[in-house]
């Protein structure tokens, strides 16, 4: 088997405060493979984004790497200095934010700011920097890529951005993509074609993708495998249609009843009673069992187990079994 | 954009006709100019007749646009203490406070400018701390004190620099330039640390704060995740996107140079305008308050329109109107 | 408040963010002490002080220029930082000039926060012309440095009052135009926040059933603004102190006869070259832990009232 080109081992990302040290991401391991897209979901604050910013470096301070280690095709990264780091960034791991809005820099133009990624990690000559920025352009659908390279960012629509943002991400050629909520802030009728965008660069250069999103519909559309995070921990991890087809874990099988999924034919909505508890405030036990419909008396004093491998199993002391469990809830 | 430039144009010439307006009043009805003017002998034709000489007799309105007339053409009447045209007087005076706010002013941007983002790239390290404290003194010292103690260590003490006066001045056509002679050179030192001082640790302070927000968004955070280096990082990306904001108040503060200059000006007894005009307030001596206020307007203004034009010059989403007319 | 829940409060408040952050922050302990010590000081300067510098019967002009701490070489008297001039007592000429600065500078802030208030309220409140025009005149003269409007009001000013009055028009001269000076920061906070009540529905049920929504607005815009005006008003303070004291030491502010820090730093300058450093030195020093301690505090109250600017 070909080794994964991410592989994360018992990420914990702490911040100290005055209350004491907070965990906004506990102890999470997963992998993913080349040409894989690996769906992240949870509610805001569950600490998906936080994940994806610790495998690149990208902590704000006073949040850090509390344990665990993090592999970047075979090469342990979480250790490096920032100096190390840099080289990685863009070059290897290239990450698309969710406002395309602000995430480029009002005052250059487009072009400037895609050779300067190239120069910087392919080492090239101007002119072939250039080449290479139209064609990066061009490969994410700017129309006349070779006129609008002199543009600044605003004289673009959001879509068209956000493309930009992805060709600057990916100019390297990096062989990881982290796209945090790239859709999110975009119009509906242009967050399918982002999304089909990245999903056509992931298959055509073999790229890994970590897809941090909300947004269930999306990952049903574009991941191959689905992490499902709950305060700060896995509550979920497995192939997507297992996972959305018979979600183990109360906590996904609630989420799926909160998506609305045409093709499931659901009869109503339901929601998941209560809120994701704050970090500061997180209940004994599985954070889950206060709002979890089947919680039992083991729930409420041992934490709920740790995943360790990548099949599909739910962190959970009693995982639902067979999609019939689902008919237990309705 | 040309509509934009027109329209602040004429906002500026309406801040001046109100500025004007302030200061003709000032003229008209602070004091009597008669009494002013006239000694204490005098008999009621003399009255009769200055009134009409300086055409007090007439309506208000026609008054106000007679002193725009003559302000416009740099005749602002003479002088009640010196008894000599006021024009003539701040001509006289204008390049000692002119080269000496170009000094301190070029001192405060260069050396603000470059604190602000040393410490904004380095925050929380023991150099900035150690800055920004100091700074807060600086804002804090009031700039007479700062004079004053500069005077005790470097002339006093020391006795290594002049404590006032200009030293030797040297004539180039009207303009009596200090910047030629070592005397003179050597005079500019302490006025212009004084005077640059506050305005310094003022930009240094914006500079800082501003690029610290730079240094927030999203779009540095983007650039820091594409591998760029940390100069590339701070100096292209941050340090353009700070002077968008900083630009104006440093416009602003440039100006203010020329005001504070009455401070440092006193302490140093530079034979400045500034000096002048503290004086003319100690002896109410209304024309030359009246031409200096109406000058440092006309220059506040030009700086804040000045200002608005290097925003179409670093900012191209203000370009946009004028690009696509 | 009754005795029982006095102790909760005051726990509670202990608790509090604001008074963590304050128990923690070294400079914000000691410069709001220093402001207490040199305001109780300059408070009770009356009973502190050793003489009473402007009552001609205790001045001896043998007594003039004694050095700090030592035996005055005539008189035999000894002075804690010596004697000017006149042989007043210069520690209890600064704590008395202390007290005019402190006052000019307590009461322009207030001046400026009552008229800013005012205006804001109204600008926000009626809008339209009386807001543009409120809001131009604001701008314009956010333009100009404020020791610089300070300077034409008090020069304005005199022309206006009889030579005769000067002289005890001055403090007042002085309040006005540094209060004038620095109403605008007031006012910006104020409007702004008034615009944002102005819609909201408390207002329109307060016209609908005939109150006045103006008071109602002002209790309510008031708890809102509050801590924007505190830290505004303490930065304000310091300024105020600083430009009374840069008026003074033009010539332009207090008279000798009621000297502030300003005015005897001004007179003190006059010795420096002679060597009579300490009637310069102590104002000064008073005069720089005065404007440092207050501006201190500001600095830090923004910054714990405001996490966002840090």
């Amino acid at each position: 088997m070909t080794e994964p080109v991410l592989s994360v081992r018992d990420l914990v990302v702490e911040i100290p405060t005055r209350h004491g040290l907070l965990k906004p991401v506990d102890g999470v391991s997963y992998d993913i493979a080349r040409g894989e897209i690996l769906g992240v979901v949870g509610e805001s604050g569950a600490g998906k984004s936080m994940t994806g910013n610790a495998v690149i470096g990208l902590l704000d301070r006073p949040a850090r790497i509390g344990e665990g280690e993090i592999y970047l095709n075979g090469t342990r990264i979480d250790n490096l200095s920032l100096h190390e780091l840099r080289r990685y960034r863009g070059k290897q791991i290239g990450m698309v934010f969710q406002d395309p809005l602000t995430s480029l820099n009002p005052l250059l133009p487009i072009g400037d700011q895609l050779t300067e990624t190239i120069q910087e990690h392919l080492g090239v000559s101007n002119s072939e920097a250039h080449n290479r920025a139209v064609a990066a352009l061009d490969e994410v659908g700017i129309p006349a890529a070779k006129e609008r390279i002199g543009s600044y960012p605003h004289e673009f629509s959001g879509g068209m951005r956000q493309r930009v943002v992805i060709a600057l991400a990916l100019c390297a050629e990096p062989s990881l993509v982290i796209a945090d909520e790239p859709t999110t802030a975009l119009d509906v009728s242009v967050q399918a074609q982002i999304i089909a965008l990245l999903k056509r660069l992931c298959r055509e250069r073999g790229m890994a993708v970590m897809l941090v999103t909300h947004d269930m519909g999306v990952i049903a559309e574009t991941a191959d495998r689905v992490a499902v995070m709950y305060a700060g921990k896995l509550a979920e991890l497995g192939p997507v249609r297992e996972v959305i087809g018979a979600p183990r874990h109360p906590y996904t099988d609630g989420l799926m009843g909160s998506t609305p999924l045409a093709s499931k034919g659901k009869k109503r909505l339901h929601q998941i009673p209560g809120n994701m508890p704050r970090l500061g405030q997180l209940p004994t036990g599985c954070a889950f069992h206060p709002r979890c419909p089947y919680t039992q008396p083991k729930c409420k004093e041992d934490p709920g187990p740790r995943l360790k491998t990548c099949d599909g199993r739910a962190a959970c002391w009693f995982p639902l079994d067979e999609p019939q469990a689902t008919k237990g809830v309705a | 954009m040309l509509a934009y430039i027109i329209r602040r144009v004429f906002q500026s010439l309406l801040v001046l006709l109100v500025v004007g307006l302030v200061a003709f009043s000032m003229f008209r009805f602070v004091g009597d100019p008669i009494d002013n003017m006239l000694g204490q002998e005098r008999t009621q034709a003399d009255i009769d007749r200055l009134r009409t000489t300086l055409g007090l007799d007439q309506p208000f309105v026609v008054q106000y646009a007679k002193f725009l007339g003559n302000a416009a053409q740099g005749n602002f009447g003479v002088s009640y203490r010196q008894g000599r045209p006021v024009a003539t007087i701040i001509a006289e005076r204008a390049p000692a406070t002119l080269e000496l706010a170009l000094v301190s002013g070029s001192l405060a941007l260069v050396v603000g400018i470059g604190l602000g983002v040393f410490t904004a790239i380095r925050q929380g390290g023991i150099a900035s701390n150690v800055i920004m404290t100091t700074s807060l003194i600086g804002v804090s010292l009031p700039t007479f004190l700062i004079g004053i103690l500069l005077i005790y260590i470097f002339s006093v003490s020391l006795g290594w620099l002049p404590s006032f006066g200009r030293g030797d001045t040297v004539q180039l056509g009207g303009w009596s330039t200090g910047f030629l002679t070592s005397s003179g050179l050597k005079a500019l030192i302490l006025p212009s640390i004084t005077l640059g001082l506050y305005q310094m640790t003022l930009i240094m302070r914006l500079v800082r704060s501003e690029m610290l927000e730079v240094l927030r968004q999203d779009y540095i955070r983007f650039a820091r995740a594409r591998g760029l280096r940390e100069r590339s990082v701070n100096f292209r990306h941050a340090l353009k996107n700070t002077m968008v904001p900083v630009i104006t108040v440093v416009g602003l503060q440039l100006g203010a140079i020329i005001a504070f200059a009455i401070i440092t000006e006193t302490v140093f007894q530079w034979p400045g305008v500034g000096l002048l005009f503290i004086n003319a307030i100690q002896f109410v001596d209304i024309p030359v308050m009246a031409a200096y206020l109406m000058l440092i307007s006309v220059m506040f203004v030009g700086i804040n329109l000045i200002v608005d034009l290097l925003y179409f010059a670093i900012d191209p989403r203000l370009r946009i109107d004028g690009r696509h007319a | 408040m009754s005795d029982i829940s006095e102790p909760t409060r005051l726990a509670k408040a202990w608790d509090s963010d604001f008074a963590y952050k304050f128990r923690t922050s070294p400079v914000a302990m000691v410069s709001s002490a220093v402001t207490l010590l040199l305001v109780l000081a300059a408070v009770f300067a009356p009973l502190i002080a050793p003489l009473d510098p402007f009552n001609p019967a205790s001045l001896n002009l043998m007594n003039g220029f004694t050095p700090p701490a030592t035996p005055n070489q005539f008189t035999g008297d000894e002075f804690l930082l010596g004697t000017d001039d006149q042989g007043r007592d210069v520690y209890s000429t600064i704590l008395y000039g202390m007290r005019i600065s402190l006052f000019v500078g307590f009461a322009a802030v207030a001046f400026a926060m009552v008229l800013g208030i005012t205006l804001g309220l109204v600008a926000g409140y009626v809008g339209g012309w009386t807001e543009t025009i409120i809001m131009r005149i604001a701008d314009v003269q956010l333009t100009f440095p404020s020791i610089l409007v300070a300077m034409l009001i008090t020069g304005v000013a005199k022309g206006f009052t009889p030579v005769e009055y000067r002289d005890s028009m001055a403090i007042i001269v002085l309040i006005v135009a540094i209060g004038l000076s620095d109403w605008v920061q007031f006012a910006r906070v104020v409007r702004g926040s008034t615009l944002v009540e102005k819609n909201k529905e408390y207002v329109q049920a307060a016209k609908l059933i005939g109150r006045s929504p103006f008071t109602i607005m002002l209790k309510h815009i008031l708890p809102n603004v509050l801590s924007p005006v505190l830290v505004i008003a303490t930065i304000s303070l310091a300024l105020a102190i600083i430009a009374e004291a840069t008026l003074s030491f033009l010539g332009v502010g207090a008279p000798p006869t009621q000297p502030s820090l300003g005015t005897l730093i001004r007179i003190g300058q006059g010795y420096l070259y002679s060597g009579e450093w300490w009637i310069l030195f102590f104002p000064a020093v008073t005069l720089l832990a005065l404007a440092l301690a207050v501006n201190l505090l500001g600095d830090w109250l923004r910054d714990a009232l405001n996490p966002k600017l840090r």
